[in-house]
């Protein structure tokens, strides 16, 4: 088993999005860029960027403006004929109109904080008895759980729909959190296992001979030292469920009573297709939370989107 | 407003859980003092049921129903499995997925590799690489909106000589300026197909920017300085140094990128439907399953996107373990 035990920090892709450097020599890429005329490599980088800015750029501009104005002209028209409102976004969050995003706001965080914490939680216990306990099948278990990370949660839908109806919880929110945690579930414990691992053994040792228990041990001493896995692992599922459409899709209830804003962009993507000032102000809506906490938190984001990268 | 109850649920969610859990600890903790051995079982239970309710249950009848006729009840053998690989609209299905699998990565690979050698150690390098990497927070369903938007298109003969018709969509915009005709991007095919896979593109160029961008500036400085004292130029550096260096990254860059495009379903569902001939293995799976109403056809559909992930996904793994071997 301890060719799997590797802990994430080990590969060599971690410490993404380190600070840019200065005192540090030059790296490979930064010697074969100084060959190649700074200029001209500096020149292709902005056009890239500004490429990859534009499409968001465009939809973030419609987003303010008139709707009558929205389907007349571009929105690279208001650097000459600049006309802004917030009516788009009165429309969207105005509990009172039917366009209103609101509840389905309030559903997506309903939804995404116990499909955070829930996984969390029972992943770190399922953790930390395989990494510092003994039992009988205890390294079988383990492959087998890491071996379900495959597993695409399509092949899951439609029995576990079944499920939810003979249990009576179909459409609630207790069928899109157990969801989402089942789901997660096998990222967290492996991620969370291999950074277990790192803790020196003789921590453990010294704790269990002076007679404190593994539960003593779990509270004092693991949860404190595992923030760091515990962000990666947190921020990478809040956003896979911020962002999920296909659960939501398939156990979310009719309406708002418990979708989330994905679904309810989607529909309005399908049935007024055309109503760009709702759909530019409700993407954005959507928006704000998640790309607030990534740039907030991007260090852990990467390594947990590495290491989840197998999930879904 | 009925926010309030909803977050009571929420609270009281949590709440359960946590007693839940506390319970099976105290049990643990019982079970440890009385002198067992076993205290690991306890803290495993819950995760193992869940995944077996939630995974491998679902998983088992998935496979059985995918031997089942469109009711799920009567056994039809690999019927299911001769239509979709038979059926041409399944065959479109399978060639879009495939288009997918295989384009993208390389593309999003490649322009995320340049893009980390251009802003490697150059002035505001983390602002450049938020900006290419911002696509990755938001969802599926809001990048499809926005690149939807930048596809709009408007039939130019729709106006009047008085009142043209102005195109909305960037693109067919910038088309007008290079005095051609505005495209409806989505609607012809095939080539519609190329542009949904440009959205995932956008995407996905941020994630293989940053793991490449991090492996580039793990190359130690002393082989860097060997080869600049040999003086070698620019691109045989770029050559020889550099990509032999990152290779590992960029496989499990590349086989990452190829997995989320097997299972590509929230741009396909948001953008065309599935329809004009842009359907995938995910949508069809959809469809079928929740809207056709033919279980079998879907089990299949999902079987078989599994049996495509799964080598992938090992391959992947074993890269990631080479790579940390070194």
């Amino acid at each position: 088993m301890s060719g799997l035990s590797t802990s994430p920090d080990d590969v060599a892709i971690d410490g993404a999005v380190p600070p840019a450097a200065g005192g540090k020599p030059p790296s490979a890429a930064a010697a074969a860029k100084k060959r190649l005329s700074s200029p001209w490599a500096s020149l292709a980088a902005v056009i890239l960027a500004i490429v990859w800015t534009i499409p968001t750029a465009g939809l973030l501009i419609t987003s303010f403006r008139p709707a009558l104005d929205i389907n007349k002209t571009g929105w690279w028209t208001v650097f000459t004929n600049p006309d802004f409102t917030l009516d788009n976004y009165k429309a969207v969050l105005d509990s009172g109109q039917t366009t209103s995003l609101s509840p389905y706001l309030v559903n997506s965080i309903v939804i995404t904080i116990p499909a955070v914490l829930l996984p969390i939680l029972l992943a770190c216990l399922a953790a930390y008895a395989f990494a510092w306990t003994d039992f009988k099948g205890k390294n079988v278990l383990f492959v087998a759980i890491f071996a379900l990370q495959v597993v695409p949660i399509q092949v899951t839908l439609l029995p576990l729909l079944k499920l939810y109806v003979t249990l009576d919880i179909s459409g609630t929110f207790w069928a899109i959190w157990l969801s989402h945690t089942m789901f997660g579930l096998p990222l967290a414990i492996f991620l969370l296992h291999n950074f277990m691992r790192e803790i020196p053994a003789e921590l453990i040792e010294a704790a269990r001979v002076d007679g404190a228990g593994h539960v003593t041990i779990f509270f004092r001493m693991m949860l404190p030292m595992l923030k760091p896995a515990i962000a990666a692992f947190g921020i990478y599922q809040f956003l896979w469920v911020w962002n999920d459409l296909l659960v939501a899709l398939t156990f979310a209830g009719p309406g708002s009573a418990t979708a989330p804003m994905t679904k309810f962009l989607f529909d309005l993507t399908g049935s007024r297709g055309t109503a760009w000032y709702l759909l530019s102000a409700g993407a954005f809506v959507s928006m704000v939370i998640p790309v607030i906490v990534f740039l907030s938190l991007q260090r852990y984001f990467v390594r947990g989107l590495l290491a989840g990268s197998v999930k879904g | 407003m009925d926010w309030a109850p909803k977050l009571l649920d929420m609270l009281w969610a949590i709440v359960l859980f946590g007693a839940v859990v506390a319970v099976i600890l105290g049990l643990a903790a019982l079970y440890e003092k009385r002198g067992g051995r076993r205290v690991g079982w306890w803290f495993v239970a819950p995760s193992l049921v869940l995944v077996s309710i939630g995974l491998v249950y679902p998983a088992l009848r998935t496979l059985w129903t995918s031997f089942n006729d469109a009711s799920g009840k009567k056994f039809v053998g690999i019927d299911n499995y001769t239509a979709v690989f038979t059926n041409s609209d399944e065959l479109v299905v399978l060639r879009n997925t495939v288009l997918w699998t295989l384009v993208t990565p390389f593309v999003a690979t490649a322009i995320g590799l340049v893009y980390a050698v251009l802003v490697d150690k150059a002035k505001g390098e983390a602002v450049a690489k938020a900006v290419i990497f911002l696509p990755m927070a938001i969802s599926l369903v809001g990048a499809s909106i926005i690149w939807k938007f930048m596809y709009s298109y408007k039939d130019p003969a729709g106006g009047s000589e008085k009142n043209p018709t102005h195109q909305i969509g960037f693109l067919n915009q910038v088309l007008v300026w290079l005095h051609l005709d505005p495209v409806n991007f989505l609607l012809n095919s095939p080539q519609n197909t190329f542009w949904l896979i440009v959205v995932m593109i956008w995407i996905q160029a941020g994630f293989a920017m940053t793991i490449l961008s991090a492996s580039i500036k793990a190359i130690p400085d002393e082989i860097v300085e060997a080869a600049r004292l040999d003086g070698v130029g620019a691109f045989e550096m770029f050559r020889f140094v550099t990509l032999p260096s990152i290779r590992p990254a960029v496989v499990v860059v590349l086989t990452t990128i190829a997995i989320s495009c097997l299972k590509v379903f929230d741009i396909v569902r948001t953008m065309t439907g599935g329809n004009f001939n842009t359907n995938v293995i995910a949508n069809e799976f959809y469809s079928q399953t929740f809207s056709q109403d033919n279980r079998g056809l879907g089990a299949a559909l999902a079987v078989i996107l599994f049996i495509l992930v799964v080598p992938i996904i090992v391959y992947n793994v074993r890269q990631l373990r080479a790579s940390e071997a070194r």
